[in-house]
C-alpha cells in the first residue's frame, strides 16, 4: 500500500482554478434568469411609515417588486427558521425574510426588486419610496443590559437574549485566601470575516415542480432544510448545490433571509432568480463577529500557579439570531485554555443591539478566550516580576496529566477532555525558535539606539473536529475510477485533496485518481458541512472506513476470480493482486462485477456494487494545541507596529496533506494580524456603519505581514482512527494575544498597559501620547 | 443606448454592442463568457478583477467597457492554453501552493505578470509591494511572493 497520507499532493482543483475555469456562483448563467436586489434598511431602527413601489414596478425591465405583504401572502409566514442546532430558544429572535413594518439594522433587507439585469434591479430599488420613523437606537451591548434601556426591537420584552453560567470548583475558597488577585477589563472586536467571493444565490423552479438552488454556502444541507421548511416543499423536491466556494470563513455558515427570499420569489414568478452580494451588502448583512466586554479577575499563589479565575463577558449579538447562539459559550468555556484552572466562574450576558447579527468568523469565540487568559498570563508576569514564558510554563497542563478532563461540558454534553499534546514542550520549542532567552539583551541592545522592539508569546488549545458525524459514501466506479460523495463542504480550503488521498491510499491508488463531490444535497443527502475546524477529522475518518471497506470487498471478490487467499492479495495500481506474483484483476473489472448482469448471480458472500457508505460519529473534540511567539517593532512617533518575525508552533495531528495544513495556518495567522491591528468594523452613534469598503474596511495586504516560520508537532490524536486533529482555525486563535503581548512589551518603558483588540494605529498612538503627557519613558 | 465596442481580448477580436454603463468586468464576464475575472468588491481596491489592457494592470471594475475601444485586453484565460502547460507563473503559483479558494488568483496572476515585465529581478520586498493591492484572505501573501520570485527565476533561466 503506497503512502498517500502525508504527502503535499498538489490540490486536484488547482490547475483549473489558475486558469480561471472554475465555476463560482456568479459565474453560473441559467437560461432565462432574471436578477435580484434588495432595498435595505438606511436606519438602525426604526419603523417603516411609507413603502411605495409603484413607480419601481413600472420601470421597464422589472417584472416584480416583492415585500413583506407578498411574502406573507405567499409563505404563510415571515420570519426565518432558527437553522441548524436544536435550540431551546423560544422568543422571536430570528430575522425576517423580508421586513415590513420595522427595522433593527442598517441593511436589514426590506423588499426586492427582480429584473432582467442587476442594473434594472438596482434601478428599481432606487425608485422605491420609503419613510421612516426612527426609534430609539442601542449601539453598545453594555447600554442594552438595564431594564430601563430602550429596546432594539420593539417586539422584544427584553434586551437582554440570554444569560449563562459556566463554572465549576470552588471559586470562593480560591479568592478566599487568594496570596495574589489580579484584574483586567478587556474590550475584544473581530470584525467581518470577508470571504473574497461575497455570498450569492441562484434559484431555479423546474417544470416537474422541483427546484435547484445554488449557493455560496458552507452549509448546504441547513439551507436545504431551511428552504424545504419555508417553502413547504416536499423532501425530495428541492436539491442545492454548493459551487466553487472562494472562501468562508465564517460568513457562510448561516443561513440568511436571501437565501429563503430568492427561492420564494422564484417559486411565485416561475423564473430563475440570481442573487450575489456586492461587497457593501456583505459589510452590512453577513455575520461578524463584534464586541465582547470581558471583565476577569485571576488568583494566583505566590509562584504565580492559578488558584481560580472568574469574571463576566457582555456579548453582541446584533439586532436578531440566524442560529442558536454558541460564540459566548466558547468564549467562556475556552478561556481556561491549555493551563490548568481549579476553579471557574463565569458569567456571560448575551443581548441584541442594533447591528447585523452576529455569529462564527474564523476561530468562533475561542480567539477572544485566549486574548483573555494571555492577557492575565502577562498580568501576573508583570505583577509578580516573573518571565512571561515561566508563569505559563507552571501552569501549562503537563504531558503526564493527559489525557486532562475539565470539568466543564462541550455541547454534545461530553465532557471536555484534552486527548493529547505537550504543551510545556511546544512552549519551549517554540521560545527556542524564537530566541526568548537571549532577547532582553537584544531589546536593551535596541532601545540604546531608540528603537522599540518587543517579544510576546501565546499559547491556545481550540477544540477540533466538532460532531456528530458527517457523511461520506466511497465507490468504485466500472470505468476504475473513485468517487466520494460527501456532506463535507469544500471552500476553497483543499479538503477534496485531502479526502482524496485518504481514500486513495487504502485502495492503493494515487490522490489524482479519486474525484470527490462536495456540496449536492441529491449526491449526499446527508451531512452538516463546514464550520469548528471539523471536516479532516469527522469526513476524514469515515472516507477513511469507507475506503477500507470498499478495499475489503475488493478483495474478497477478487480472492474468488483469483482463485487465493483474500490474506495474500494487496491493493496496488488500481488492482488486487496476488502478493509477489503477476497475478492480478484491476479494481475497475472488480466494478463492473459488482454492477451485476441480468439473471447472474453474484459471488456467496457478495452484495451489490463496489461501494461503501460510512459515517463515523463521534461526541468528543480533539484538542490541537499551539503556541506563537511576535516579535515587532514599534514607531513610537508614528503608532505602527512591524512584525520583525512570526514563529507559529502547532500541534494539529497527523498531517494528511502538510502543504495544506501549512497553507491553512499561514492563513489563519493572517487573519489574526488582522484582528490585532487592522480589522474594525465601526458605526457611529445612530448605528451607521461607517466601514463599508475596503478602503475604510482594512484588510491586512503583502507589506504588512512578515514571513511566518512554522513548526509542527504531530502527536497523533487517540480518538480518532486517522489521529488526525482540526487545523483551519488553529493560526487564527492566539494571534492577537501574541502581537498585543509584543507590543505592550516593546512598550514597556511607556508603561503601557493594552486592553483591547485590534490596537489601531489611533488608539496606539494615543496610548503612547498620553505616556508621554506623563513623563515617560524616564531619561 | 448602445454602442459598437472592438476590442482584442486574449488575442481573439471581438465586436459587440454594450451599453455605456457596462464595465469592463463584467462584459469580459458575461457578454464573452470570461469568467476567470472575478469581482471582490466592485470598487477597485481588491484587486481580484486586475486584468492587463495594452499590457498594463487594471481594474476591470473601474473601467467601463467602452473605454477599452481598440484596446488589447489579457484576461487570466489568455495566460496559457486550456490544454497546453501552464504558463511559467501559473505553474509557480501552483507549485508554492500560492492560492486556496482561487478568487483572487487570477488578478494576483496579472499583476505579476505585469511586474515580471518591468522588473524581471524583484526583491522580496518589490514583489510585497507590487501585490499590495491585491487581496488574499486565505494565504497570508508568503506563497504568493515566493511563487513571483520562483516565476521571475523561471523566466530568467529561459528554462521555458
Amino acid at each position: 500500500m503506497a503512502r498517500q497520507i502525508g504527502l503535499s499532493v498538489a490540490r486536484l482543483e488547482e490547475r483549473a482554478l489558475l486558469r480561471g475555469q472554475m465555476k463560482y456562483l456568479d459565474d453560473l448563467e441559467l437560461p432565462g434568469q432574471l436578477h435580484v436586489a434588495f432595498l435595505r434598511s438606511e436606519h438602525a431602527h426604526a419603523r417603516i411609515t411609507r413603502l411605495d413601489v409603484t413607480r419601481a414596478r413600472a420601470l421597464p425591465g422589472v417584472h416584480a417588486v416583492i415585500t413583506m405583504e407578498d411574502m406573507e401572502r405567499a409563505l404563510g409566514r415571515v420570519r426565518m427558521p432558527l437553522s441548524a442546532s436544536p435550540t431551546k430558544a423560544t422568543a422571536a429572535i430570528t430575522p425576517y425574510i423580508l421586513s415590513g413594518t420595522e427595522v433593527a439594522f442598517v441593511g436589514e433587507a426590506i423588499a426586492m426588486a427582480i429584473a432582467d439585469s442587476r442594473h434594472i434591479a438596482e434601478a428599481a430599488v432606487d425608485l422605491m419610496e420609503i419613510e421612516y420613523a426612527p426609534l430609539p437606537v442601542i449601539m453598545s451591548a453594555r447600554d442594552a443590559v438595564p431594564d430601563t434601556a430602550p429596546r432594539v426591537r420593539t417586539e422584544a420584552s427584553s434586551n437582554v437574549f440570554n444569560r449563562m453560567h459556566v463554572n465549576y470548583g470552588d471559586i470562593d475558597a480560591a479568592f478566599a485566601d487568594a496570596p495574589h488577585v489580579f484584574q483586567e477589563d478587556m474590550l475584544q472586536h473581530r470584525g467581518c470575516g470577508h470571504p473574497m467571493e461575497t455570498r450569492g444565490v441562484i434559484a431555479e423552479p423546474r417544470m416537474d415542480g422541483t427546484m435547484n438552488v445554488w449557493s455560496s454556502t458552507q452549509m448546504p444541507h441547513d439551507i436545504h432544510q431551511g428552504i424545504l421548511e419555508v417553502l413547504g416543499l416536499e423532501d425530495d423536491a428541492l436539491r442545492v448545490i454548493t459551487p466553487e466556494v472562494g472562501g468562508g470563513f465564517g460568513p457562510k455558515y448561516c443561513a440568511y433571509p436571501e437565501e429563503l427570499a430568492v427561492p420564494a420569489a422564484a417559486r411565485m414568478l416561475g423564473r430563475t432568480l440570481k442573487w450575489v452580494e456586492d461587497r457593501r451588502e456583505h459589510c452590512l448583512t453577513a455575520v461578524q463577529e463584534r464586541d465582547q466586554f470581558w471583565s476577569l479577575e485571576i488568583a494566583v499563589e505566590a509562584d504565580g500557579r492559578i488558584r481560580g479565575l472568574r469574571g463576566s463577558l457582555i456579548h453582541d449579538q446584533g439586532a436578531y439570531a440566524l442560529k442558536a447562539v454558541n460564540l459566548p459559550y466558547n468564549s467562556a468555556t475556552a478561556v481556561p485554555g491549555p493551563y490548568m484552572v481549579p476553579a471557574l466562574d463565569m458569567r456571560v450576558i448575551i443581548t441584541f443591539t442594533n447591528k447585523v447579527p452576529a455569529s462564527s468568523v474564523r476561530g468562533a469565540g475561542y480567539p477572544q478566550a485566549a486574548f483573555a487568559m494571555e492577557r492575565l498570563m502577562d498580568l501576573v508576569a508583570q505583577r509578580l516580576g516573573l518571565d512571561r514564558a515561566e508563569v505559563r510554563r507552571r501552569n501549562l497542563i503537563p504531558p503526564e496529566k493527559m489525557p486532562y478532563t475539565k470539568p466543564l461540558k462541550a455541547r454534545s454534553g461530553a465532557p471536555v477532555t484534552y486527548d493529547s499534546g505537550d504543551y510545556i514542550a511546544s512552549q519551549k520549542e517554540a521560545l527556542e525558535a524564537a530566541g526568548w532567552d537571549g532577547f532582553a539583551d537584544r531589546q536593551l541592545e535596541a532601545r540604546k539606539q531608540g528603537r522599540y522592539i518587543g517579544i510576546g508569546l501565546a499559547n491556545a488549545v481550540k477544540g477540533t473536529g466538532r460532531g456528530p458525524f458527517e457523511s461520506g459514501t466511497v465507490r468504485v466506479n466500472p470505468s476504475g475510477q473513485v468517487s466520494i460523495f460527501t456532506g463535507a463542504a469544500a471552500m476553497g480550503q483543499g479538503i477534496k485533496t485531502t479526502l482524496a488521498q485518504i481514500c486513495a491510499e487504502q485502495l492503493g491508488l494515487t490522490a489524482d485518481k479519486v474525484t470527490v463531490i462536495c456540496g449536492d444535497t441529491v449526491a449526499a443527502p446527508l451531512g452538516l458541512g463546514g464550520f469548528a475546524s471539523r471536516q479532516l477529522v469527522t469526513a476524514g475518518n469515515t472516507v477513511l472506513l469507507a475506503a477500507t471497506e470498499v478495499a475489503q470487498k475488493a478483495k474478497k471478490l477478487a480472492s474468488h476470480m483469483l482463485e487465493a487467499d483474500i490474506e495474500d492479495l494487496e491493493l496496488v495500481d488500481g488492482k488486487v493482486r496476488v502478493k509477489g506474483s503477476d497475478v492480478s484483476v484491476t479494481l475497475a473489472e472488480l466494478a463492473r462485477v459488482l454492477r451485476g448482469s441480468p439473471g447472474y448471480a453474484f459471488p456467496p458472500g457478495l452484495d451489490p456494487s463496489l461501494q461503501s457508505d460510512a459515517k463515523w460519529q463521534t461526541e468528543a473534540l480533539t484538542y490541537s494545541n499551539t503556541t506563537h511567539v511576535a516579535e515587532v517593532e514599534v514607531d513610537v512617533d508614528l503608532a505602527q507596529v512591524k512584525i520583525l518575525r512570526y514563529i507559529a508552533l502547532q500541534d494539529v495531528g497527523v498531517r494528511v496533506n502538510p502543504m495544506i495544513v501549512e497553507g491553512q495556518i499561514r492563513g489563519g495567522i493572517a487573519h489574526g494580524i488582522g484582528n490585532a491591528l487592522f480589522e474594525q468594523m465601526i458605526y457611529d452613534d445612530e448605528g451607521q456603519p461607517l466601514t463599508t469598503t475596503f478602503a475604510d474596511y482594512l484588510l491586512p495586504t503583502a507589506p504588512e505581514l512578515p514571513r511566518f516560520e512554522t513548526l509542527y508537532r504531530d502527536t497523533p490524536s487517540p480518538i480518532n482512527p486517522l489521529g488526525a486533529k482540526g487545523v483551519g482555525e488553529v493560526g487564527t486563535i492566539p494571534v492577537t494575544a501574541a502581537i498585543i503581548s509584543a507590543i505592550e512589551d516593546a512598550l514597556a518603558p511607556f508603561d503601557i498597559r493594552i486592553q483591547q483588540t485590534p490596537v489601531l494605529p489611533e488608539t496606539l498612538f494615543h496610548l503612547i501620547s498620553t505616556a508621554r503627557a506623563r513623563g515617560l519613558p524616564r531619561p | 443606448m448602445k454602442q459598437d465596442l472592438t476590442l482584442t481580448v486574449n488575442g481573439v477580436s471581438y465586436t459587440r454592442a454594450v451599453e455605456p454603463r457596462v464595465n469592463l468586468g463584467d462584459f469580459l464576464r458575461h457578454d464573452l463568457g470570461l469568467t476567470g475575472t472575478h469581482f471582490g468588491c466592485e470598487h477597485g481596491i481588491c484587486g481580484a478583477c486586475t486584468v492587463l489592457v495594452d499590457s498594463a494592470t487594471l481594474r476591470s471594475c473601474l473601467m467601463f467597457a467602452v473605454q477599452a475601444q481598440g484596446c488589447e485586453v489579457t484576461t487570466v484565460e489568455g495566460l496559457s492554453d486550456a490544454q497546453g502547460p501552464l504558463h511559467p507563473i501559473q505553474q509557480a503559483f501552483r507549485d508554492q501552493h500560492a492560492l486556496q479558494c482561487g478568487f483572487c488568483t487570477p488578478g494576483m496572476l496579472l499583476t505579476v505578470v505585469e511586474l515580471l515585465g518591468e522588473n524581471p529581478d524583484p526583491s522580496e520586498a518589490e514583489v510585497r509591494d507590487a501585490i499590495s493591492g491585491n487581496i488574499c484572505r486565505c494565504t497570508g501573501y508568503q506563497p504568493i511572493v515566493d511563487a513571483a520570485l520562483q516565476a521571475a527565476r523561471t523566466l530568467k533561466g529561459g528554462t521555458r
